[in-house]
């Protein structure tokens, strides 16, 4: 069980590093939304399914859909460093 | 250069972060505030769930408080948005036979399910914020697959979002007037573990659940009617 439980540590943490790194925003949300939902599954192995399902439910389902809204919304790709400095 | 020099303050504060944490003992018990509430926490409270009769009952004014924050967000949001001007309807694309079937099929079962969290929040894993959740992630998913947005009555939202805020004050300051306290639990404890027992918890929980799901599900009609 700790094996696994060191697996998906990592995992999350691959997963937190993509949603950093990637240009394109809503491939960053749906990594944050792995992160979150990585996050409910290592809650519940640490015995506390009240927080998982809070987790799960809102942090790996209406935070993406109200970030891909947004996007929708708004635009898809970041700029370059470059233009900004 | 600059990011060598942001990169040296990250390795600093990594530091000090670290060599602050190292000395705390996780996991092993360092208060007395865990041991009372599992130890008392059924009898006082008569929840079976520790987590409920200590985020209700125990700290029922941070819940409270808790509430007051979403509360807010969604008035705030309603508020800058307000003067946009709603989106000009564009032709939706009609959703296709299966997916139309399967959210009328799946959204009455996930109802229940948020439903099912908040009334049993004081004998099972679960609780008002999360079967608000899921009550509001059934909205986002016929919203998205089968009635579109037009086919819900935003007023609605916000008719249940007050009546439950309401009902959460008056049961606290019910408490008042009959205990001496705010959200004292005034009603009969009744026997642990069966669904009519813990007092005033599961009217709190229900209110909670009902304001949490209409809130979030508001918020996201708000975001995709105007924005």
């Amino acid at each position: 069980m700790i094996i696994l439980e060191i697996i998906l540590v990592f995992v999350m943490l691959v997963g937190a590093i993509a949603a950093g790194i990637f240009k394109d925003l809503l491939n960053a949300v749906i990594a944050a939304g792995f992160v979150s939902f990585i996050a409910a599954i290592l809650f519940y192995f640490l015995h506390a399914p009240d927080v998982a399902m809070a987790e799960a439910s809102i942090g790996a389902a209406l935070t993406v859909a109200v970030f891909v809204i947004t996007i929708k919304k708004t635009k898809r790709f970041e700029e370059d460093d470059e233009k900004i400095n | 250069m600059r990011k060598l020099i942001s990169l040296i303050l990250i390795l600093i504060i990594a530091a000090a972060v670290f060599f602050s944490l190292r000395e705390i003992p996780f996991g092993t018990t360092r208060s007395r505030v865990r041991e009372y509430y599992l130890d008392n926490g059924i009898k006082q409270t008569g929840a079976a769930n520790i987590v409920t009769s200590v985020v209700v009952n125990y700290r029922g004014f941070d819940t409270l408080g808790e509430v007051t924050v979403l509360f807010l967000a969604s008035i705030g949001l309603s508020a800058v948005l307000y003067g946009k001007k709603e989106e000009k309807k564009r032709k939706r694309r009609e959703s296709s036979l299966i997916l139309y079937t399967g959210c009328r099929f799946l959204f009455p079962l996930i109802l229940l399910f948020g439903a099912y969290i908040f009334i049993h929040g004081h004998l099972t894993p679960g609780g008002g914020f999360q079967g608000g959740a899921v009550i509001a992630s059934g909205f986002l998913l016929t919203m998205l697959g089968c009635w579109g947005w037009e086919g819900i009555n935003r007023n609605r939202f916000k008719i249940t979002e007050s009546i439950s805020g309401l009902v959460f004050v008056i049961v606290g300051l019910l408490g008042l007037l009959y205990g001496g306290y705010f959200l004292f639990n005034f009603l009969p404890k009744g026997i642990p573990n069966q669904l009519l027992s813990a007092g005033i918890i599961p009217i709190v929980y229900v209110a909670i659940g009902f304001k949490v799901g209409s809130e979030i599900a508001g918020i996201i009609d708000d975001m995709v009617r105007c924005g």
